[in-house]
């Protein structure tokens, strides 16, 4: 009993930690600018106001970032998940010379200060005609996601063991219908995880995505709440900001949502006792 | 194998269709190929600060701009945080983008910009003795004027009318006025029950803010204005040292311990709050606290800064518009800032935006006196506003201020003494712009 | 012979695969990365139209006597040191939490990535204004309504706390990250080990030190070079919080200040080079252990 009191009261400490930020953006997002920085505090908006909601999708840009944001995220996510877990197939089950200098060289492409390398990211962009485009962002993107989920994915294909395989090529299978039929479906956890990681990265960029896009047309969504501007100059729109804060991650939790079945299969499921 | 490959290409084609989508869509003239922008050069672009109510005026300007002379205009939005939008006009700039055409400037940024924007002199020759004298000036590198003034900032008292009254105090004349009166009201308000009350509140984060407040301390006291206008570092004197250590003593005991974090927003929203009896701020606040739903409503007066023995400092700030020089139609854009910066539409600004005018002569115009009552103090304000030194130290003028803000805030925060720190920073300024 | 050429239609075959992510990399990346060290032997200005002269080391010698950046280094260091160390403990309790079965699990996974899904931008300044001594709603709780403290503290204003706070506030919004990843390690453990365990009798102590924390050491280990990466160059938080003042510079906030404030491109790319080179140390240290721990399992 007591262990399972104190079991739900840690559960309740990492739930505060992680949300109560959260809650209070929340809160913010419903009350007027004079309720948000009162002392001593109102902790329950009462009675909400849904100014601040109305402000964030009365604007046009906001509401255009969402749909670019959504495009390039999902790209980002799935190019950089295809093209990883195929290299780090490669790289993890592979003998092939030079594997380890790759994984280092591969690496070692991601260890820059970001804003030191923005200016050239910009040159190759415009070069590659993508100047001002979704496609630009994806592309410069790569060089963000691309390290990571090659990295995550090979140490996890590493890991997981290699009975399977083996007895997949014993029956016939060429190594990439092993790959596809056999490692892909163990590897859920892993390709959710570093899915849902290199999404949500792609999703608040912001450095690359500033100085890589001119117009809405291509712009993100961190690009368009640095532009949440108030009624007057100096002025922050908090109300707005918060809103804002509150409708950009909410689509997350609600993918996580739907994915996080996945994030615990794989292996419990039993496949390696098959 | 198959299906791998087959995911390759689905990969491949979403990176593809992303391609084709994008590439050839009407609006990407000018960023794609050169040759469909040419044939549609009738578009000028202009990257500002999206202010909303500024913002809805700038589109109203655009459309009557269009109607008169066909060429349209589209209204970028930058980001607000000004370094973030410097970052951003750098690197368009330096790629020598023909994106945008006009871009709002800091008033600080002409000599850093300087050699990417068009020269305005010609274009208005007529009109530039109307705007105020020292933005001008400011807006002038080697002879070349490269921004016309949009609108004008300058750093103001703001003091709770009801608690003067209410302890028989006028408005403070001078930096000691301010610092007796603040403790008196701050001490009286503690006593009657309010534990967390303050007696004044500044800029003091380290950051360009905090280069307006101190340079208002300092030139006020007598102690220049960090570098002279011949070039020469002025920044480590008694005076300027004695205006730095007052403040750093007024940390935690009139100002809240915090105020070395506050941006304009922090302090304007703890006086709004009605916890604070003065406030260092821009002219932007007194809307605001002047709004039906400000806990001070109708309790707010503002003055001009106190003065010292060096007299009255007002940091200058404001907004500038500029023309680029990789703009495809410099002309058309020329115009459109003459549109925007004309009397008519700094007039409307005025009532509608509430964002203070370039050109003295609106000052007195009786309208503009009935929407922001403040107006008239403001013209007195303007013609003394004491500029940062961004003229005489030109491209370098964020290393100099960065250098300035870091010393003083490191007094600020009883890390260094004002000596020591002061002279540290002559040092570095010394080296910045290699005058030994 | 035969194997010979097996092996060489497998190399061939990786190398295959192992393509489309290098083209698009060096497409990418490698003119950005060749730019920066070239860009650092000169003092080329950053968007200047007038001709870069080629400096040789000159950058490098200035950086090394540089004070600014050496007290950065140093944040920097400690910064990461101690938030690195703090995530991974909290992470792996965390992760541990949501694998064990209970009501409401799904609910609290999703809620724990949270802080990693809000945008760096508006959770620093959310943060900035809960701190905010006088108004903040951090000292509301621990001051005004729960009396744990006497007065209220400027959390950001002192040198030593305010380093502290960004620390916190770190370790807030990566923890999950770090959390997932190891969640997903987890799951890789076959539950069989276990079951072996528990019929010899182990605690559940016991199979923590023995199965858990051995089967995770490569996924700690990839968590720990990328976290050490992101944290050795940590940017949003300090400059939205502090802007680096009051002994929180880092080098990516001093390394910004050089290139974009004062626009000196030479300068500010050695730096870029010398933070690079900083990371790589790390990366390297971590590698050799990681090569260790796979020659020691292989033998």
């Amino acid at each position: 009993m007591i262990r399972r009191v104190l079991f739900a009261l840690l559960l309740a400490a990492i739930a505060v930690y992680t949300v109560f930020p959260f809650y209070w953006a929340l809160v913010g997002s419903f009350q007027s600018e004079s309720r948000i920085f009162a002392s001593p505090a109102y902790y329950v908006p009462a009675p909400p106001v849904l100014d601040s909601y109305r402000q964030v999708f009365s604007n046009a840009t906001f509401v255009r970032a969402l749909g670019n944001s959504v495009v390039v995220a999902c790209a980002t996510t799935l190019l950089a998940l295809a093209a990883g877990s195929l290299a780090a197939y490669a790289l993890a089950r592979y003998r092939m010379r030079g594997r380890e200098a790759t994984l280092t060289v591969i690496l070692a492409l991601t260890m820059f200060p970001q804003i030191s390398v923005v200016g050239a990211v910009h040159t190759v962009v415009t070069r590659l005609g993508l100047h001002n485009t979704l496609a630009g962002l994806v592309v410069s993107y790569m060089l963000i996601t691309l390290p990571f989920t090659v990295w995550v994915l090979t140490n996890f294909f590493r890991s997981l063991p290699r009975e399977l395989e083996e007895s997949a090529y014993v029956d016939g299978a060429t190594p990439l219908q092993t790959f596809w039929r056999v490692l892909m479906p163990l590897s859920a956890p892993g390709l959710v995880t570093t899915g849902l990681l290199t999404f949500i990265s792609a999703w608040n960029e912001y450095l690359f995505a500033l100085s890589l896009t001119v117009t809405d047309r291509a712009r993100t969504v961190p690009v368009a709440l640095a532009n949440f501007a108030g009624a007057s100059a100096h002025q922050t729109p908090w109300g707005a900001i918060m809103a804002a804060s509150v409708v950009v991650t909410l689509p997350l939790v609600i993918l996580v949502l739907v994915f996080q079945r996945r994030l615990v299969e794989g292996l419990t499921a039993g496949a390696l006792k098959g | 194998m198959q299906s791998a490959i087959r995911w390759m290409w689905v990969a491949l084609g979403c990176m593809t269709g992303l391609w084709g989508c994008s590439s050839p869509a009407p609006e990407s003239a000018a960023s794609g190929s050169g040759a469909s922008a040419r044939s549609r050069p009738e578009i000028i672009r202009i990257n500002v600060d999206p202010i909303a109510r500024n913002l809805a005026l700038t589109e109203q300007l655009a459309a009557e701009f269009t109607s008169a002379t066909g060429t349209r205009i589209e209204i970028i939005k930058g980001p607000t945080d000004a370094t973030e939008r410097l970052s951003q006009y750098l690197q368009y700039l330096g790629a020598h983008s023909p994106d945008i055409d006009i871009y709002q400037i800091d008033v600080i940024w002409p000599g850093v910009l300087a050699e990417h924007l068009v020269d305005l002199a010609g274009a208005f020759d007529q009109e530039r003795a109307e705007f105020f004298e020292p933005i001008v000036r400011n807006n002038t590198v080697d002879g070349r004027l490269v921004g016309i003034p949009w609108f004008a900032d300058a750093g103001v008292l703001y003091y709770r009318t009801d608690l003067l009254e209410k302890y028989g105090l006028s408005v403070p004349k001078t930096w000691d006025e301010l610092g007796a009166a603040a403790r008196t009201i701050q001490e009286g308000e503690r006593a009657a029950g309010t534990a967390d009350f303050w007696g004044f509140v500044f800029q003091g984060k380290a950051y360009e803010g905090l280069t307006c407040n101190a340079l208002e301390w300092i030139a006020s006291s007598g102690g220049g204005t960090i570098v002279d206008a011949d070039g020469g570092v002025s920044v480590n004197n008694e005076a300027a040292a004695r205006a730095v250590s007052r403040m750093a003593g007024w940390v935690g005991t009139i100002a809240p311990p915090g105020v070395t974090t506050y941006q304009e927003e922090e302090a304007r929203q703890l006086f709004q709050s009605g916890r604070v009896a003065f406030m260092r701020n821009w002219p932007y606040a007194y809307a605001l606290t002047h709004s039906q739903d400000s806990p001070v409503h109708g309790k707010v007066g503002l003055a001009a800064l106190p003065a010292g023995p060096g007299g009255r400092a007002s940091a200058l700030g404001g907004w500038q518009l500029a023309v680029s020089k990789y703009s495809r139609n410099p002309e058309a854009a020329t115009e459109f800032v003459r549109l925007l910066t004309s009397r008519e539409a700094q007039k409307r600004r005025a009532l509608e935006a509430s964002l203070l005018p370039s050109r003295p002569a609106l000052y007195d115009d009786p309208e503009i006196a009935t929407a922001i009552p403040f107006i008239p103090q403001m013209k007195e304000i303007f013609l003394n506003a004491t500029p940062r030194p961004s003229a005489q130290t030109g491209a370098r003028y964020n290393e100099v201020s960065t250098e300035f803000f870091q010393a003083v805030h490191r007094v600020l925060t009883g890390e260094q003494p004002p000596d020591v720190s002061l002279a540290a920073a002559e040092r570095a300024l010394k080296e910045v712009l290699g005058r030994p | 012979m035969r194997r010979l050429s097996l092996e060489a239609r497998q190399s061939r075959l990786g190398w295959i695969l192992v393509s489309p992510a290098l083209v698009l990399l060096i497409l990418v990346g490698a003119y950005p990365l060749g730019q920066t060290f070239y860009v650092s032997l000169t003092d080329a200005r950053l968007a200047s139209g007038r001709p870069a002269n080629f400096v040789g080391l000159a950058n490098y010698t200035r950086l090394a006597a540089d004070p600014g950046f050496q007290a950065s280094v140093a944040n920097t260091v400690l910064f990461t040191v101690t938030s690195v160390i703090v995530e991974i403990v909290l992470g792996l309790a965390m992760a541990l939490v949501v694998n064990s079965r209970f009501r409401g699990r799904g609910v609290l996974r999703a809620a724990m990535l949270i802080p990693w899904a809000l945008p760096t931008v508006v959770s620093a300044k959310m943060w900035n204004y809960m701190l905010v001594d006088t108004y903040g709603v951090v000292n509301d709780l621990l001051v005004t309504r729960s009396g744990l403290l006497e007065t209220k503290v400027a959390w950001l204003a002192e040198p030593g706390l305010a380093l502290a706070s960004i620390i916190a506030v770190d370790v807030w919004k990566t923890t999950p990250f770090v959390a997932l990843m190891l969640l997903a390690g987890l799951q890789v453990i076959p539950p069989a080990l276990y079951e072996a365990a528990s019929v010899d009798g182990a605690s559940r102590l016991q199979q923590f030190w023995r199965i858990t924390l051995p089967m995770l050491r490569p996924v700690i280990l990839v968590t720990l070079i990328f976290r050490t990466l992101d944290a050795l160059r940590v940017f949003d938080v300090i400059w939205v919080m502090t802007r680096g003042q009051s002994g929180t510079e880092s080098m990516a906030t001093y390394n910004f200040r050089q290139l974009i404030d004062f626009q000196k491109l030479g300068y500010g790319s050695a730096v870029s080079v010398a933070i690079f080179a900083l990371i790589a140390l790390f990366v390297a240290a971590y590698l050799v252990v990681l090569r260790r721990w796979r020659e020691a399992e292989m033998s």
